[in-house]
């Protein structure tokens, strides 16, 4: 193991005891709880040894029927300084209302990344600045429920449901509006 | 007709109105690029010397509907865009047409999910779809002549105009043929 995810590994063990580290190919995925997430990472970011100032990517996994957790948010993190990469995965205990702590305030750059996961899979995070949609309407909702609908779900059918994003209308066919 | 053989000697001509209009209509045809994803590639070399639209009387891409007749749909379209894809054809003066460039704008293509439109014909009226992903140029100039042989056997020109609208509510039905015609 690279020297550098040695020390992310003695980071893990004073802050979040649980964890579990994974190696894959030369790839590194630390497995935490989400209770003191925002710690961690901080500590990630600013220990000279590790420096993990950029947050590359967002996004989350839908285990639905494989495992008990739903829900798992996944940070893929680099290291400019010591030019490496980081996985870290957190699974969420709530499956009905997954919510997870933003990290806006440890990377900039989180705050669009995280406005798509939740546009994509319903995942609220906590204390973001402005959590709304990001590509699909405000109202994306079910149109029989009017529950809002987040089409990365595994639950999600793939083409849709009928009624919940309309069309332009189409005087040449339908006739004027009135 | 005698007048023919005497007008002839000056270098004169007898034709219709009508016919006059449609073969002016037809060698000016000015294209609305809307070049909504990886298809608006070969839209632009369609209008680039090697391709040429320019034998075809088309060259003048306009960047503003409310100049052009003819929308070329080249192109995702997903439900969002929908809306603006309607918005531009309803600002198009009328005639117009509309060719379907793609498999995506026409079928939905590859993209059998929920964000993307399974074709525009499903809020457009179209006049010609484009198979191919992407199109060949070869294949957008096919379609254009179609739209021109379309304007020139099925489009009645409005020759006086008495103080109407100059832009009716939109007719595109009376010209839309079936599908079936004119997959290329
Ligand atoms: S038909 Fe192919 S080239 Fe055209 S927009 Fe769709 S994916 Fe892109």
């Amino acid at each position: 193991m690279e020297e550098i995810f040695k020390t992310v590994e003695t980071i893990a063990k004073t802050i979040a005891p649980s964890y579990e580290i994974v190696e894959f190919r030369g790839q590194y995925t630390l497995i935490v709880p989400v209770e003191r997430l925002v710690d961690l990472m901080m500590e990630l970011r600013d220990n000279p040894d590790t420096s993990f100032d950029m947050l590359v990517d967002v996004t989350a996994i839908d285990w639905l029927g494989k495992k008990r957790n739903r829900f798992e948010v996944v940070y893929f993190l680099y290291s400019l300084k010591h030019k490496a990469r980081l996985r870290v995965k957190v699974p969420l205990p709530d499956n009905e209302n997954p919510t997870c702590p933003t990290m806006v305030g440890v990377w900039e750059s989180a705050n669009w990344y995280e406005r798509e996961t939740y546009d994509m899979y319903g995942i609220k995070f906590e204390g973001h600045p402005d959590l709304r949609r990001f590509y699909m309407p405000e109202d994306f909702l079910d149109p029989a429920t009017g529950e809002p609908l987040y089409p990365l779900r595994k639950d999600f059918p793939l083409m849709g449901i009928p009624g919940a994003l309309p069309l332009p209308p189409y005087p040449e066919r339908d006739g004027e509006l009135q | 007709m005698g007048l023919d053989k005497l007008l002839g000697q000056d270098g004169f001509l007898t034709t219709t109105v009508e016919s006059l209009l449609k073969w002016a209509q037809k060698s000016s045809v000015w294209p609305m690029p809307l070049g909504i994803s990886c298809c608006a590639i070969e839209m632009m070399a369609f209008a680039s010397p090697r391709f040429d639209v320019a034998r075809f009387g088309s060259e003048v891409f306009r960047m503003t509907p409310r100049q052009s007749d003819l929308l070329i749909v080249a192109g995702t379209v997903t439900y969002k865009m929908a809306w603006v894809v309607r918005k531009i054809y309803d600002q198009m003066p009328d005639p117009k047409w509309v060719i379907s460039m793609g498999v995506c704008a026409s079928t939905g293509g590859m993209f059998r999910s929920y964000p993307v439109v399974q074709g525009i014909d499903q809020f457009l009226p179209v006049d010609a779809y484009v198979s191919g992903c992407p199109p060949r140029p070869e294949a957008l100039i096919k379609a254009l002549m179609i739209i021109q042989e379309k304007i020139e056997k099925k489009h009645k020109p409005i020759l006086f105009n008495f103080g109407k609208n100059v832009s009716p509510t939109p007719k595109q039905e009376e010209y839309h043929t079936p599908m079936a015609d004119i997959i290329i």
